[in-house]
C-alpha cells in the first residue's frame, strides 16, 4: 500500500486490482493495471511495455547508409517515418544536403502516412471505444441517410446505401461468427451514440479500411511499396524524367505525378467530407466526458515538422509547431536542444535495464541499456506467469524519458496545444471552430476528446499541405530543377573519421529522436527515443509518472468487468509498442552476458 | 471442410444442450436478443467460414498492415465474408480477458478446424520473456495456439526467419516459428512485409480449394515465391544490354536502367515483386528506382550492406524456380556469368569484394532449416 502525490495527482493503490492485459488494437504489446476505489474511480495507474528487440544493438558496426531499413522496422504502422528520421540522423552526422524536391518528396511522404495513419486510428484502433457496432442494426437507416446528408457534402449518403451496409452487417452477426466484433463491450452504458450514429460510423470504419490503402499508393509511387517505403541518404531514390529519353520507364513521369495528385484531391476530400464530419458528430455526444486529459494540460513537448526549405530543421522553417510547454503556462513556449546533454535524459529505476546509478538520467548520445528484467517485490504470481505488477519496482521494457527532468506529453494534442499557444492562425483558427460547434472551453482541450479530436484537426491539416509540396515539386520541374539526390558524399572515403549526429521528426504519435555516432565508415552506436516512449513512461526517481499513467488518473469505470473507459483513454495515444521498446543502448551489456536457454 | 461445426462439437462430445448455451452466449456477447439464438445456432450448423487466430510476437506490425491494404480481394470481404478473424489483437475489438476468451473459445469449439496465423516470432531469451502476452511468455501462447491448429501460416520474414531482430547478433534470441512448431507444416510467406494479394491470395485459396497450396522445399507458395525478381522486372533488357544505374540520380536512373551496380538483390530473390507488383501493382522498389534488399530473403539483414553489388550471379534462365536452382546450381560461382552482356561488371563487383565478402545466395536453394 502506498499512497504519494506527484504532478497534481494522488497515488493511491489501495483499491481493486484491474488488470488489462493484452490491450489490443494497438501497434505491439502493452499491459495496464489499475487501482480502483470504492466507486469504481482509477486512483492508481501503471502501463507496462511487454516487449523489447533491441534494434540498436544490431546496428553496431554496420553501414549508416543502411540505417534507415533496419529502424523502419521499428514499426511498420508509423511506417516511413523511423527511415526517414534516420536519413536526416546520417545526413546531419555526415554534413549532407539534400536537394529541394528532395526534401518535397520526403515530406510529401510523411504527410502521407500522417493522414492515412490518422485515419486508420480513428476508425479502425479507436472507433468502438466510442461506437457500440451491434447497436447499428437497431438504426433506421433513413433517418442515418438524413444525418450523413446534414452533416457532410459526401455522396454515399442514401438509406438503401446505409441499409445495405446494415444488410451486410445483420448477415455477419447472424452467422454467429463474430470475428473481430466478438466479445467487445457491448452495450457498456458508456457508449452513448444513437443507432443512427452508430450505423453510420459503422458504414465508415468499412469505407475508410477501403480508403486507406488508397492513401498510401503515394509511398509505393516514391517509395516503391506500402508498408516501408524505400528511403536515401542525400536525397530520395525515384528520379525524374518528364520528358526526357526513355521517360515512361523513369520512376517519376507525367503519369507517376498525375497519380499522386490525384490520390492527394481524394485524401482531401475523404479527410472533409468523412473523417471530419465523423468526428464531430460523435464528439457531440461525449463531450460530458472529458476525462483522460493527464499530462496535456501541464507539459507538452514538439520538435516540429515538415521542413519548408531543405536542410534547415530551424523552428521558423517548420510547419509543425517546435517547443515545450511546461506547467500549463500558454504564455511561454520554451526552445528544446535535442543536442543538449541536460535537456532529454532517460531514466531506468522501474525499467527492465540496468544503470551503474539509477538515480540518475543519461543522453541517449551516452546511453546505457544493459536489460534486466525483474519483478519488484510486491509484484504477484511468477516471473513467467505474472498475475500483478509491483509500480514500486521494474515494470516496464520502456525508459522513462524526462525533458529538463518534466515527463511530457507528445503527439498530435501537443503539437496544436503549441500552435494555439502560439497563436498561429491555422492552428488556432480550426481549434476554436471546432470548439465553438462542440460548444466547450478551451479548457476541454486536455481529454482524451481533446486528443482524438486534435489528430483529426491535423490530418486535415496535414491532407491540405500535401497539396501545397506537390504544387512546389511541379513549380520546381517546371523550372527546370529535376534533382533528388546528392551524392558527394555517398562513398565512405568522403567522410569524416568520427562524427556524430541528431535527426528528428513529429511522427503521428509525437515527438521522435534518433542520435548516432560513427566511426570509419560504420555505426559506432545508434539510439532512438520515440513518441511511445515519453507517452508511455513508467515512474522517475521522482514518482513522477508518464502520460499514459496520468491520463487515466481519476476516470470512473462505468463496470469495472469492462474497462472500456481504459481503452479509450490509452487508445487516445495511438500507443506504439514496438517503438517504444525496441531501445538498446549503444554501451549496452557485452551479448555474452545475455543468458541464453 | 466437409464437417460443419456443430458436426465437429458433437463428435468432440457437445452435447446439444451445450451448443445452443454456447449461442446463447454468443447472442449475449453481442447484446442481441434472445430470438437470435437459433439463427446463430442454424448457422454454426453450416458454418461457413474458417476461423483464423492472428498472433503476433516480436514485430512491428507491418505485416498486418499490409493486410488490411489488400485491394482484390478488399480486406474488409476477407475479414466479413471469406474467414473468421476471430483473434487478431490489432484489429479486435475485445481486449484483456475477453480477448483471451476469444482465443479460448475458438480453441475450444473448433479444435482443428481453424488457421493459426503468426505475424512477428518469439524470443527465446530470458525465459521468453522479451514477448509478454497476458503475463507469460509469447511462446507459450504460440505453442498452445498451434497445437489444435488445422494449418499455420507464418506471415512475413519474421516469422519465417527472423528478420530484423534476429539479424546479428541477435540480442533476444528471436526464433522463426517453424524452429519452435517442429510437428507442424508451417506455411511461409516472406517479405517485410509480404505483398498484400500475396496474403489474401495464400488465404484465400485456402478457403476457396479447402487445401494448403503447393509449396517448395522451404515451405513457401510455389505460386508466389517460385520466381526471382530479377526474372520478371521490366528493366532485364537493361541488365542483358549492360546498361546500369552508375549513381543515385544519374542519367541511367532517369532512364530506368537496371541498378544491379546500386546493390539491387532482385537476382537473389524470390517474391512477386515484379510480378503482382505492391499495392494493386502500382509499382515496386525496381520502378521507383531503388534497388531490391531482398525482403523476403532469409537472414536479408545479414547479407548487405545493401547498396554494394552482388559478388557474382549464376545465369540460370527464368524458367528454373527456387528448387532446381537449389538442386543444381549452388555454388558454381559465375558458371553462366560469360553467358551475359555484363560480363564486366560482375568482374569489376569481384575486384570490389575480394576481401573476402559472403557469396550472396538464395535461401530458396539451400532446402535446410537449422
Amino acid at each position: 500500500m502506498s499512497v504519494y502525490e506527484t504532478q497534481g495527482f494522488r497515488m493511491d493503490n489501495s483499491g481493486r486490482r484491474v488488470v488489462v492485459d493484452p490491450v489490443t488494437r494497438i501497434e505491439g504489446h502493452l499491459r495496464c493495471e489499475v487501482n480502483l476505489d470504492s466507486n469504481n474511480i482509477i486512483r492508481n495507474a501503471v502501463s507496462s511495455g511487454t516487449m523489447w528487440r533491441g534494434i540498436e544493438t544490431i546496428l553496431k558496426g554496420r553501414d549508416p547508409r543502411d540505417a534507415w531499413a533496419f529502424t523502419q522496422r521499428i514499426c511498420g504502422v508509423c511506417t516511413g517515418v523511423h527511415a526517414m528520421v534516420s536519413v536526416r540522423t546520417v545526413e546531419d552526422a555526415l554534413g549532407i544536403s539534400i536537394p529541394d524536391n528532395a526534401n518535397i518528396i520526403r515530406n510529401l511522404m510523411h504527410l502521407t502516412l500522417m493522414v492515412q495513419d490518422h485515419l486508420v486510428h480513428f476508425y479502425h484502433l479507436h472507433a468502438m471505444d466510442w461506437v457500440d457496432v451491434p447497436n447499428a442494426l437497431k438504426a433506421d437507416p433513413r433517418q442515418t441517410s438524413a444525418i450523413a446528408q446534414k452533416i457532410s457534402r459526401w455522396p454515399n449518403s442514401s438509406p438503401g446505401y446505409f441499409r445495405d451496409v446494415q444488410n451486410r452487417l445483420k448477415k455477419f452477426v447472424e452467422s454467429g461468427q463474430l470475428g473481430p466484433f466478438m466479445n467487445g463491450y457491448w452495450g457498456n452504458p458508456s457508449y452513448k451514440l444513437p443507432a443512427e450514429v452508430n450505423l453510420l460510423a459503422v458504414t465508415h470504419y468499412l469505407e475508410a479500411l477501403d480508403f486507406q490503402k488508397e492513401i498510401v499508393k503515394i509511398h509505393t509511387i516514391f517509395g516503391g511499396k506500402n508498408p516501408h517505403p524505400n528511403w536515401l541518404v542525400g536525397g530520395v531514390p525515384c528520379a525524374i524524367n518528364i520528358d526526357g529519353d526513355l521517360a515512361a520507364g523513369a520512376p517519376l513521369n507525367m503519369e507517376r505525378l498525375n497519380y499522386v495528385s490525384q490520390i492527394i484531391e481524394r485524401t482531401i476530400t475523404f479527410i472533409d467530407q468523412v473523417y471530419i464530419p465523423d468526428l464531430v458528430a460523435i464528439a457531440s455526444y461525449y463531450k460530458d466526458w472529458l476525462y483522460g486529459g493527464g499530462l496535456s494540460s501541464q507539459n507538452v513537448m514538439s520538435y516540429g515538422e515538415f521542413p519548408d526549405h531543405p536542410n534547415d530543421y530551424s523552428p521558423r522553417n517548420l510547419l509543425l509547431p517546435r517547443g515545450a510547454i511546461i506547467g500549463g503556462d500558454l504564455s511561454t513556449v520554451h526552445p528544446v536542444d535535442l543536442r543538449n546533454p541536460r535537456e532529454i535524459e532517460e531514466y531506468v529505476v522501474h525499467s527492465w535495464y540496468r544503470y551503474p546509478d539509477e538515480t540518475r538520467g543519461i543522453h541517449p548520445w551516452d546511453g546505457i541499456t544493459d536489460p534486466n528484467y525483474v519483478l519488484g517485490k510486491k509484484a504477484k504470481g511468477t516471473p513467467t506467469d505474472i498475475k500483478e505488477l509491483d509500480e514500486e519496482g521494474k515494470y516496464t521494457f520502456i525508459k522513462a524519458p524526462r525533458w529538463n527532468g518534466h515527463a511530457m506529453e507528445v503527439g498530435p494534442l501537443a503539437r496544436w496545444i503549441i500552435g494555439y499557444a502560439q497563436k498561429k492562425p491555422e492552428f488556432k483558427e480550426p481549434v476554436d471552430k471546432l470548439l465553438g460547434t462542440l460548444g466547450l472551453p478551451v479548457s476541454a482541450l486536455f481529454s482524451t476528446l481533446g486528443r482524438t479530436a486534435a489528430r483529426g484537426l491535423e490530418a486535415s491539416w496535414a491532407a491540405h499541405k500535401m497539396r501545397y509540396f506537390h504544387k512546389r515539386l511541379m513549380d520546381n520541374i517546371r523550372a527546370g530543377n529535376t534533382a533528388t539526390a546528392n551524392t558527394e558524399k555517398w562513398e565512405p572515403r568522403t567522410w569524416p573519421k568520427e562524427c556524430k549526429g541528431v535527426g528528428f521528426a513529429e511522427a503521428p504519435r509525437g515527438a521522435l529522436g534518433h542520435w548516432i555516432r560513427i566511426r570509419e565508415g560504420k555505426i559506432e552506436n545508434y539510439q532512438a527515443v520515440v513518441p511511445t516512449t515519453w507517452n508511455g513512461s513508467p515512474r522517475d526517481p521522482k514518482g513522477q509518472i508518464g502520460a499514459f499513467e496520468a491520463a487515466l488518473m481519476n476516470t470512473p469505470l462505468a463496470d469495472p468487468k469492462q474497462p472500456l473507459e481504459i481503452l479509450r483513454t490509452l487508445h487516445s495515444f495511438d500507443p506504439c509498442l514496438a517503438c517504444s521498446t525496441h531501445i538498446m543502448g549503444p554501451e549496452g551489456e557485452p551479448l555474452h552476458s545475455v543468458k541464453v536457454r | 471442410m466437409s464437417e460443419t461445426v456443430y458436426e465437429v462439437m458433437k463428435s468432440q462430445g457437445i452435447t446439444r444442450r451445450s451448443f445452443i448455451k454456447f449461442c446463447s452466449l454468443m447472442a449475449a456477447g453481442m447484446s442481441l436478443a434472445p430470438s437470435f439464438v437459433p439463427v446463430i445456432a442454424q448457422a454454426l450448423e453450416t458454418m461457413p467460414r474458417v476461423p483464423v487466430l492472428w498472433l503476433h510476437g516480436l514485430e512491428c506490425t507491418c505485416c498486418s498492415e499490409s493486410f488490411i491494404r489488400s485491394s482484390h480481394p478488399l480486406a474488409k470481404d476477407v475479414i466479413l465474408s471469406m474467414i473468421s478473424l476471430d483473434y487478431d489483437d490489432t484489429l479486435m475489438a475485445a481486449a484483456g480477458n475477453e480477448a483471451e476468451a476469444c482465443l479460448e473459445s475458438v480453441m475450444e469449439k473448433y479444435p482443428g478446424e481453424y488457421i493459426l496465423a503468426v505475424e512477428g516470432n518469439p524470443p527465446m531469451n530470458e525465459d521468453g520473456m522479451y514477448c509478454i502476452v497476458g503475463g507469460k511468455p509469447f511462446v507459450e501462447q504460440l505453442r498452445r495456439v498451434a497445437s489444435k491448429a488445422k494449418a499455420v501460416i507464418a506471415w512475413g520474414s519474421c516469422a519465417s526467419w527472423g528478420c530484423v531482430q534476429a539479424a546479428k547478433p541477435n540480442p533476444t534470441q528471436a526464433t522463426p516459428i517453424h524452429e519452435i512448431l517442429t510437428d507442424k507444416q508451417v506455411i511461409k510467406i516472406p517479405g517485410c512485409p509480404p505483398i498484400a494479394e500475396v496474403m489474401t491470395g495464400v488465404i484465400t485459396y485456402i478457403t476457396t480449394f479447402g487445401r494448403i497450396p503447393d509449396l517448395d522445399r522451404e515451405g513457401r507458395p510455389k505460386m508466389f515465391y517460385s520466381q526471382r525478381i530479377h526474372d520478371k522486372c521490366y528493366r532485364r533488357p537493361n541488365y542483358d544490354a549492360g546498361q546500369y544505374v552508375e549513381h543515385w540520380d544519374d542519367e541511367g536512373a532517369r532512364k530506368g536502367y537496371c541498378l544491379y551496380k546500386m546493390g539491387c538483390k532482385g537476382p537473389v530473390t524470390y517474391n512477386a515483386c515484379s510480378t503482382t507488383g505492391w499495392n494493386n501493382g502500382v509499382s515496386f522498389p525496381i520502378k521507383s528506382g531503388h534497388g531490391c534488399i531482398g525482403c523476403s530473403e532469409k537472414d536479408f539483414w545479414d547479407k548487405g550492406p545493401f547498396y554494394k553489388h552482388l559478388s557474382n550471379l549464376d545465369g540460370f534462365g527464368i524458367e528454373a524456380d527456387a528448387d532446381t536452382i537449389g538442386l543444381t546450381a549452388l555454388g558454381v560461382a559465375g558458371a553462366g556469368v560469360a553467358a551475359h552482356a555484363l560480363l564486366t561488371g560482375v568482374k569489376k563487383s569481384r575486384e570490389d569484394h575480394e576481401s573476402g565478402k559472403t557469396k550472396d545466395s538464395p535461401s530458396g536453394p539451400s532446402g535446410k532449416d537449422q
